[in-house]
């Protein structure tokens, strides 16, 4: 099986951001950067896929020329070459553009399964997956928490809202977008990481695609969250201010 | 430990900067393997005095042993990524970097330097994974700093050697699959390799230590220890072979205590930003907290400094013993002082094991001690810049 892992690299989380001077996005010259958390299971849920059933990973990330860190750890991983569709300001296009970029590299792969994370620590849409699906004519599914490979195709296993799950059998090619937490990460060996050096990255550029930043939507401003502190006094009885209490803590604050 | 963000490590120069993409996987993998696998369970094992087992073999997997070696399976890293990978290691706790250098750096490397075939054969490759360990027996009870004065002794009897002699203070002693043990034979300082059940051979673990809890240290006996003549390395002739093996190790301690440090002051770092005193305000709003901050980050970025060109200097071969030596002697110096330090900072909850702070201030006084103590170091300065040797 032919496996295409679509990896993003986002600033680290716990960084400390500041918005930049255009509004628009974070000053992320000085930020440390990192794989996007779903699509770092995503890729170790592709690695497991290969050594069960053979065949070859290929990581595909579409980002600034930094992103080759990333695209490096995902060699180290076991990734068996990527695809590097270097874009220094991947801002210029919508998530459709970025979905474009994605897809035109994804065809000239021609894998039999595409996995992406389920979003982006960073953007959160959560749309580039499917987009990408839908530009490609394949059928996708979200929120994967499981992958099986069968006769025909595979069998996923997909979260649902309230605990509940579907499973669902799908022909392959197909894209998934996978949920973090789903197997165990493991770690870059310092052999793999040696190996990584010589494996190979493919160059692509928007251009090169021809795919042209024409974006239908676009991002106005980011800022930080208002912080607010508020105090509520709870009146009535100490019983009355427990349960209001327990209340508060279960379906608002949600730490119950 | 309570509330501490993600350790993102301590960086005030941008020395970032200065590492390529391979130095920084290094350092990741060996940092969130430390986060994952270490920092779990390392307070309960300081406390109850016992090694983590369960890493040794996942060390091996990494390619933590001997990482900065060619061939048999070694990782091939270099110096640079090998010092990250002590960096990250000691951060966790010295004992596990112990492990690691005494198993990389005073087992593999000696082997790999003045092995035979046989030897690099049979054992490298386990001692790698971690299917076997070695220990590094050169200290005895009466030779300490000045090793060259050993008692061990190494006879012939036919084609085979008579060891007879006690060593102690070894790390990995009792846990050891193979004892590289120095003794003195009428030809000079020879290296032997002691296998585990060798008849003569003996070692028993050093109980009591207030430091270095997490590592196994021991003593060996080797009482009429018959060897065959292939036991011996045969590259290994005279008092500069061992020392060759402790510059290899002390140069990952030089790496090693600025990862003890980096821990010891984010942690005193963050507290100040959250314990407050006087009128609520945080610790760190009052000007002598803050000295001691300013002094701490600088004697650390310093000690960073120190080490990186260390490691470009060793990438380049151009690197000497007594540059070592000036790097072992600061680096543990000021580790040892950021750790003391931001034990005050902590007040009473700086001593407490729920901190990682005395614990690693404890070991340091370990690390002052071995691999040559600071006095040691400094003669080694002396002699360097006046060309007179004081030791005697
Ligand atoms: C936890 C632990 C693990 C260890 N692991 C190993 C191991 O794996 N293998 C191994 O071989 N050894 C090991 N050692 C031993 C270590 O290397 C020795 O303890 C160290 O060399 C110092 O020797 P000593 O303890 O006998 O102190 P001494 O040599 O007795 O020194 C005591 C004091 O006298 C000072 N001193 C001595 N001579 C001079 C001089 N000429 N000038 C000025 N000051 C001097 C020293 O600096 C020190 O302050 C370990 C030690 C510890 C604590």
């Amino acid at each position: 099986m032919k496996i295409l892992v679509a990896i993003k690299q986002v600033p680290s989380r716990d960084s400390q951001l500041k918005v930049s001077s255009s509004g628009r996005w974070m000053e992320d010259a000085d930020l440390s950067a990192e794989i996007n958390e779903p699509d770092a299971y995503a890729l170790e849920e592709a690695l497991q896929l290969k050594e069960k059933h053979g065949g070859e990973v290929v990581a595909l990330c579409a980002g600034p020329a930094r992103a080759s860190q990333t695209i490096r750890e995902a060699l180290a991983k076991g990734a068996d070459r990527a695809v590097h569709v270097e874009e220094e300001d991947l801002g210029r296009f919508d998530l459709l553009g970025v979905a474009q970029l994605l897809a035109k590299a994804a065809a000239e792969v021609k894998p039999d399964l595409i996995l992406t994370g389920l979003q982006s620590d960073d953007l959160g849409y959560g749309q580039t997956g499917v987009i990408l699906a839908e530009l490609l004519g394949l059928p996708h599914s979200t929120i994967i928490m499981q992958v099986e490979k069968t006769e025909a195709g595979i069998r996923v296993k997909r979260e649902l809202e309230d605990g509940w799950f579907q499973h669902m059998t799908m022909p392959l090619p197909a894209v998934l977008t996978i949920q973090s937490g789903i197997n165990k990460l493991r770690y870059a060996t310092l052999m793999g990481i040696k190996k990584a050096k010589t494996k190979e990255v493919k160059q692509l550029s928007a251009d090169g695609l021809g795919v042209t930043a024409a974006p239908k939507v676009s991002l106005e401003r980011v800022y930080m969250p208002q912080r607010a502190k508020q105090t509520t006094l709870l009146p009535g009885t100490a019983k009355e201010q427990a349960a209001k209490l327990a209340e508060i803590l279960k379906f608002e604050v949600r730490v119950l | 430990m309570r509330n501490m963000p993600t350790f993102r490590g301590v960086d005030y120069l941008h020395l970032e900067s200065l590492l390529n993409e391979q130095e920084l996987l290094v350092r990741n993998t060996a940092r969130d393997f430390v986060e994952k696998d270490v920092l779990p369970q390392i307070r309960e094992c300081y406390r109850d005095g016992r090694f983590p087992h369960d890493l040794i073999r996942k060390m091996g997997d990494l390619g933590f042993y001997g990482a900065n070696l060619e061939g048999y399976g070694c990782a091939g890293m270099s110096n640079v990524e090998y010092g990250l990978l002590m960096q990250e290691l000691e951060r966790g706790d010295s004992g596990v970097r112990s492990f690691c250098s005494v198993q990389g750096a005073l087992v593999m490397y000696p082997i790999l330097t003045y092995g035979s075939e046989e030897h690099k054969q049979r054992w490298l490759p386990a001692l790698q994974k971690g299917e076997a360990i070695g220990c590094f027996g050169l200290t005895e009870p009466g030779f300490g700093s000045n090793p060259a004065g050993m008692t061990t002794t190494a006879r012939q009897d036919g084609a085979d050697w008579i060891l007879n002699g006690e060593k102690t203070w070894i790390t990995n002693g009792t846990l050891a699959d193979v004892a590289l043990v120095w003794a003195r034979s009428p030809e000079g300082i020879r290296g032997f390799l002691v296998e585990k059940g060798t008849k003569g051979y003996s070692s028993s673990d050093i109980h009591g230590k207030m430091s270095m809890r997490a590592s196994v240290t021991s003593s060996l006996v080797l009482s009429d220890c018959r060897l065959p003549a292939s036991a011996m390395l045969p590259g290994a002739q005279g008092l500069k072979s061992p020392l060759s093996c402790l510059t290899q190790a002390r140069y990952g301690i030089g790496w090693g205590v600025v990862g003890a440090a980096m821990e010891c002051y984010e942690t005193a770092r963050h507290y100040s930003t959250v314990r407050k005193q006087f009128d609520n305000r945080p610790i760190a709003s009052h000007q002598l907290v803050q000295e001691k901050l300013a002094d701490m980050i600088t004697e650390l970025t310093k000690a960073q400094l120190l080490a990186l060109h260390c490691g470009r200097l060793k990438d380049q071969g151009k690197l000497e013993p007594a540059h070592v030596s000036m790097l072992k002697r600061n680096n543990v110096r000021a580790a040892l002082d950021i750790a003391r330090t931001s034990r005050d900072l902590l007040g009473a909850n700086g001593i407490m094991d729920e901190y990682p702070i005395m614990r690693h201030m404890c070991n340091l006084e370990t690390v002052k001690t071995y691999e040559g103590t600071d006095h040691i170091h400094t003669l080694v300065l002396g002699e360097r810049v006046t060309g007179v040797a004081a030791y005697k």
